[in-house]
């Protein structure tokens, strides 16, 4: 049940940071392709890409503490064929910003790639100024933006390469600290497709970015009690992959949305939306509700914002009662 | 028919700007009529251009990026007199299903815009953006931004000066139509900006001062800062203009920043404006 097309294991030995598979991604996009340009708001340490600003001096433009500036400047540098890469933290890729990317990129349609670092709670110990949870709800909502969001090192790298090879605006979200690497490096990665990572009859699990382990961790635990649940990994939260996750709802007759993002505007809320068109089943949403974060490690948040396996396994329970599949 | 004069050129772009804004019942017809004067040089004598097959990469051209994205009727009757798009779209203007929308945007493909501007103090970043592509491609093109005064007062315009300067953007020259006035009031009145000159040279741009409704002036202004090529400072032209300039009612008022002529006004205005190369 576990496919091993996408997983390459579920006892992983190695941590890795996603953002470090960012980073790797676009130093290997910069020998791909000469059109592609880097602009970062004075982060290149923390996005890792330090490669990419060695490899290509002339090709990487540091802009400083001005957000804004960068993603004009971006928008700009399209005229003449450049693809240019902006990196600072999701709360500055998005917020801080919405309005230049709203006109300078997305109405404008400009093959601009926002990658985001440091989003959600797991950014940490430096609190609810900078663990954006809102971003998904933002980008999602810019007709012509791509929003992607992958799950682990591997994945991070292989996005970060889809992307440079596709025209449009893209939203790339991803984050701070080490998780484990699980996904194979040779998966296929296509985007807008989801990834059926274990199938299952008996609850559906739709999960994005960290809470994509997560969900494989509780879908091993559920299955010990004999709960077989399909996992499914949306990398790409838009376009939404709308056929196959209600294939999936048609099978199991419930469904779990996994997220590290505000419960309004995010996966969750997409998949609902979607449920409630074509096959309307109950659903439970793990996501945080209409709070901001605070200080912690990312696995004290985590827990206390219900954002890991044993939430997602609570809400598994909670949702097949719903569906009157287990009393 | 021998080739039309610039002032022949610039008095039917008014004609156009007022006549547009009039058939709309909306627009922006003041900070359009004082800018009139910068567009019809650099579109019909300084910028090497290729309206007839208008690419968005714009390779091998001159760039001009409109950042006060709400003067776009004088902007659209440029590119439409200069051949970028038939003349008689101009009666469109923010109509239901019309590319040439309010303010100027790149979806439903309208020939010489290259970005959408309309919120205010974008444009600069954009140009800049552009013409650094420029040097990354080899290219000597020069790349020109229009700014109003009152856009001035958003911070990413200060943001992207810095940028420009420490990044030695030199193919870049910004206008900012200096005409004193924003929809609430002169500009000293709702948020003064102080020594515009100053701020600019501060910040480590090179400054050139002109009156902007002079063809003579405007040239020499744009031949010396493109003289800056290879000294690493970026250029900009503070033009001092008229907001309304040529309508005598709307002249030097913000009160026709943004509203339209009634019938009457519209005559009026029509009366002190030649039509010289034949109205839409």
């Amino acid at each position: 049940m576990v496919n091993s097309r996408f997983i390459q294991s579920l006892d992983p030995t190695v941590n890795k940071d996603t953002r470090s598979g960012f980073g790797e991604g676009l130093l290997e996009v910069g020998k791909q392709n000469e059109n592609a340009v880097a602009l970062c708001a004075d982060l290149t340490g923390s996005l890792k890409m330090n490669a990419f600003a060695n490899a290509f001096p002339e090709r990487f433009f540091q802009v400083g503490i001005a957000e804004a500036n960068m993603m004009g400047v971006a928008a700009g540098m399209t005229i003449g064929g450049k693809i240019p890469f902006t990196g600072t933290f999701a709360n500055f890729s998005t917020g801080r910003v919405y309005d230049q990317i709203r006109q300078s990129i997305a109405y404008s349609e400009k093959n601009v790639k926002i990658c985001a670092s440091h989003a959600g709670l797991t950014l940490g110990e430096d609190g609810a100024t900078h663990q954006i949870l809102e971003d998904v709800g933002m980008m999602t909502m810019l007709p012509n933006m791509t929003v992607i969001c992958p799950a682990d090192f591997e994945q991070t790298k292989q996005a970060t390469l889809a992307i440079s090879k596709m025209h449009g605006p893209v939203y790339l979200r991803f984050g701070r600290p080490k998780v484990p690497v699980f996904m194979r490096p040779d998966a296929l990665f296509e985007i807008g497709k989801v990834q059926t990572l274990m199938e299952g009859n008996d609850v559906t699990i739709v999960a994005t970015g960290h809470l994509v382990w997560e969900a494989l961790k509780a879908a091993q635990a559920l299955n010990t009690r004999g709960v077989c649940a399909e996992v499914l990994n949306v990398h790409t939260i838009k376009p939404l992959d709308v056929e196959s996750i209600v294939n999936s709802l048609k099978r199991t007759g419930c469904v779990v949305t996994a997220e590290e993002h505000q419960r309004n505007g995010g996966l969750g809320a997409l998949v609902a939306q979607a449920a409630a068109m074509h096959h309307p089943v109950p659903i439970e949403h793990v996501a945080v509700n209409d709070s901001f974060g605070e200080s912690g490690t990312p696995a004290q948040l985590m827990d206390k914002y219900g954002l890991n396996s044993e939430a997602i396994q609570a809400k598994v329970d909670a949702v097949m009662r719903r569906a009157n599949v287990i009393a | 028919m021998s080739t039309p004069t610039l002032p022949n050129i610039a008095s039917q772009i008014r004609r156009d700007i007022v006549r547009m804004v009039h058939g709309a019942s909306s627009g922006h017809p003041g900070g359009s009529l004082g800018c009139v004067e910068v567009l019809t040089l650099l579109f019909f004598e300084e910028m090497k251009i290729n309206p007839d097959a208008f690419d968005m990469d714009g390779m091998g051209e001159d760039l001009f990026f409109l950042s006060n994205g709400h003067i776009s009727p004088v902007w659209y009757s440029i590119l439409a007199r200069r051949g970028y798009f038939p003349v008689n779209e101009l009666a469109t203007f923010r109509k239901i299903n019309s590319r040439l929308q309010g303010h100027p945007a790149t979806e439903e493909g309208l020939p010489g815009i290259r970005i959408a501007s309309g919120s205010l103090g974008q444009g600069l970043s954009a140009a800049i953006g552009a013409a650094q592509v420029k040097k990354l491609n080899a290219e000597d093109s020069t790349v020109f931004s229009l700014h109003g005064d009152g856009e001035l007062q958003e911070g990413q315009i200060w943001e992207a000066a810095m940028y420009a300067a420490h990044h030695k953007v030199d193919n870049l020259i910004s206008f900012v139509d200096c005409n004193g006035q924003q929809i609430d009031g002169p500009t000293d009145e709702v948020m003064g900006l102080g020594d515009l000159a100053q701020k600019w040279s501060a910040f480590g741009w090179r400054v050139h001062v002109c009156d902007g409704h002079d063809f003579d002036a405007l040239r020499e202004a744009v031949s010396t800062a493109k003289e800056a090529r290879g000294t690493g400072v970026p250029q900009v032209v503070l033009m001092k203009t008229a907001m309304g300039k040529g309508v005598d009612f709307m002249e030097g008022t913000h009160e026709w920043h943004g509203i339209a002529p009634n019938d009457d006004q519209l005559a009026s205005a029509l009366g002190q404006l030649e039509e010289t190369l034949g109205d839409y």
